[in-house]
């Protein structure tokens, strides 16, 4: 009996029963359909949440207050008390004892009601220097940026995110308009051009003031000289590690901190910020993935179920095969191929189903669905190799069932 | 009817070959736990080419063994058996396998047609197995079904035949692959008496033709048609004399 033989006499056995081979093949699909889903949906958060962080700049390092526990698990320093200042910011932007240090955008961030008219809206009100635009790598669409004299002058002035003018003007040129802030009258400086939106965080919602205006004029109290982050950027992707260096001792220095283990900042780059996120999420990927290929594993015991069926109601069928002279291999290799059949049927259609779902998914779920050409063609090896596992044991039965008692079979 | 059966498709051995079946002392056991059952003991049976054997006996008599045995589904326990001159007592399962399709053609009282296919289909399978090719296979087959008188029933499935054609086909699938031997278990078991007669009377055919047939049955009238009528009674045989019917 040939290949082809073997195939139509199974995909006739598989047609016979037409609504039992379409249950098992669902059983197999919907676990398909569940791994690349949920192995798509791991790779669009990863590629999201890296985006969101390169979208910060490019060659970032980030220095936030606090400390955080180190890789042995001891937790040194202070919590996250407001231990960055104005002063730290400009110390790192010395030539001298920061040489690989290219720009130097500190951030004070507070969430203020912006007045405009008779328009109001809450937005994030970050204070920093004129290096900003440069580190944080935006641009411009109107007007200009903060200058060192406006920070001098603790000028009341703003730049505004494109979205931010819109929603207070419907426009978004609007340069020379006034905005009040906690009660001050800031005038529109510039407008950034649009970034788009990146995972949750929207960087086109946002207005940006002077440093030294939003410590003396927006907010107060003892929190006045703190630094949200201070963004350091490299002068170059190679010098990032020993701007980093340099970052640390020199901030230790003014911190008159001895021991690196009890520093009461951290430094990241944007790298180390990527794949911490992102090993979170593959972690949660491999979890999920492997809760659907338990839906896979029962799967599979359908078509062992299902195959086991099949012999025992085609035990005459088998006797007679076998008396007409299939040796046991050609019985097996029949009811083998009519598993691996019913696995690859739920494979193709599961993957179907699989990026059918991961086009329209992310519209509703607001997240990127990965679906990579690998991920399908290895579900579809899988399946058919569940329907081959499965089916092993079945099919061996069926081989060794003795010929005069298969005949006799009711 | 004779028409249909042409010696010249239907080529009749050579009669100078060896007997077909030479079963020497043979004897079959079964254990059950601890109590062993002897369904044979020891069984001398020679079948030469061209011979028509009727095989009769009671239900429990050791019949069905015998068959089994003859038809290689089943092995001795002890003794021997040579099929066509050869050894098969000490064959495995595989080649067990081949020897049935390749030696043997088997008729069963329930006909054992694949509902699933034509008849055509039906008749091919043992040729499948043997790896002939398609366009020969099907071409055999053809001829195999013409010759048993359903050549118009090629594409009909086994339950748009009737009782007796379905017996016919089975005979055709017998034949198909050219065996040594027929080997026909009640073949008429199922059938009303038009079909009986039907399917006897292609036995008879086969039989002029050359074709060593055994024929398993209970009833005498349809033993009587065979040339030799061997009688199993307590697991061992006892051949009967033309004429002398018991």
């Amino acid at each position: 009996m040939t290949w082809a033989e073997t195939l139509r006499t199974g995909w006739a056995a598989i047609r016979s029963h037409a609504l039992r081979s379409a249950l098992t093949v669902l059983g197999i699909l919907i676990g398909i359909a569940a791994v690349i889903l949920t192995v798509g949906l791991g790779l669009g958060t990863q590629q999201d949440v890296s985006a969101q962080i390169s979208a910060l700049g490019s060659n970032l390092l980030i220095v936030t207050p606090g400390s955080s526990t180190s890789s042995e698990g001891i937790r040194g320093g202070f919590g996250s008390a407001a231990s960055l200042t104005r002063t730290d910011a400009e110390a790192l932007d010395s030539d001298v004892s920061a040489p690989d240090v290219a720009g130097v955008a500190p951030e004070k961030e507070t969430s203020l009601s912006l007045e405009a008219n008779d328009t109001n809206w809450t937005t994030t009100v970050t204070g920093t220097t004129s290096d900003w635009l440069e580190v944080r790598s935006r641009e411009l669409a109107y007007g200009t940026f903060l200058t060192d004299d406006d920070d001098t002058d603790r000028a009341a002035v703003v730049v505004l995110g494109s979205e931010t003018a819109t929603e207070l003007f419907g426009r978004t040129n609007v340069v020379g308009q006034t905005v009040t802030l906690s009660g001050t009258d800031f005038t529109v400086q510039g407008v950034l051009a649009e970034q788009g939106a990146s995972g949750d965080a929207n960087l086109d919602d946002l207005a940006v003031v002077p440093l030294s205006t939003m410590s003396e004029q927006l907010v107060g109290g003892f929190q006045r000289n703190s630094l949200s982050t201070i963004y350091v950027q490299a002068a170059s992707a190679d010098q990032l590690s020993a701007a980093s260096q340099e970052v640390t001792t020199l901030l230790l220095n003014l911190h008159g901190i001895t021991s690196a283990d009890s520093a009461d900042f951290t430094v990241a780059s944007q790298d180390s910020l990527v794949s911490t996120a992102t090993a979170v999420y593959r972690t949660l990927t491999v979890l999920l993935t492997g809760i659907a290929a338990l839906s896979l594993l029962v799967g599979g015991i359908g078509v062992m179920n299902i195959m086991l069926v099949s012999v025992t109601e085609r035990t005459r069928e088998i006797g007679l095969r076998k008396a007409l002279g299939a040796p046991p291999w050609a019985i097996r290799r029949q009811f083998l191929v009519e598993a691996s059949v019913l696995g690859l049927g739920g494979g193709l259609l599961g993957a179907a189903l699989g990026i059918g779902a991961a086009t329209w998914l992310p519209a509703l779920l607001d997240s990127t669905i990965v679906v990579s050409g690998a991920a399908v063609a290895g579900s579809v090896v899988i399946a058919v190799g569940i329907g081959l596992v499965f089916g092993v044991y079945p099919a061996t039965r069926a081989a060794r069932l003795a010929p005069i008692d298969a005949l006799r079979a009711q | 009817m004779a028409d249909l059966f042409p010696t010249s498709v239907l080529e009749a051995p050579d009669p100078s070959e060896r007997p077909v079946i030479e079963l020497t002392g043979a004897r079959k056991t079964y254990r059950s736990g601890t109590v062993e059952f002897e369904a044979l003991r020891g069984v001398d049976l020679t079948i030469a080419r061209g011979e028509y054997v009727a095989i009769v006996g009671p239900s429990g008599s050791g019949k069905s063994t015998l068959m089994n045995i003859l038809g290689c589904l089943d092995t001795v326990t002890a003794g021997e058996y040579r099929l066509a001159g050869e050894d098969v007592e000490q064959l495995d399962e595989v080649e067990l396998a081949e020897i049935r399709n390749r030696r043997i053609g088997f008729v069963f009282q329930q006909f054992h047609l694949l509902a699933s296919l034509s008849a055509l289909r039906n008749v091919e399978l043992p040729l499948q197995y043997r790896g002939v090719p398609t366009a020969e296979r099907r071409e055999r087959a053809t001829a195999a079904l013409e010759r048993v008188g359903l050549g118009d029933r090629l594409r009909n499935r086994p339950g748009e035949l009737s009782g007796g054609q379905q017996q016919r086909a089975a005979v055709a699938r017998a034949l198909v692959g050219d065996p040594d031997l027929l080997l026909a278990d009640e073949p008429t078991g199922n059938l009303d008496s038009t079909s009986t007669h039907d399917v006897l009377a292609l036995l008879d055919e086969l039989h002029a033709q050359g074709r060593t047939i055994v024929l398993i049955t209970h009833e005498h009238d349809v033993a009587a048609r065979a040339q030799r009528v061997v009688h199993v009674l307590d697991g061992l045989t006892q051949e009967e004399t033309r004429g002398a019917v018991a």
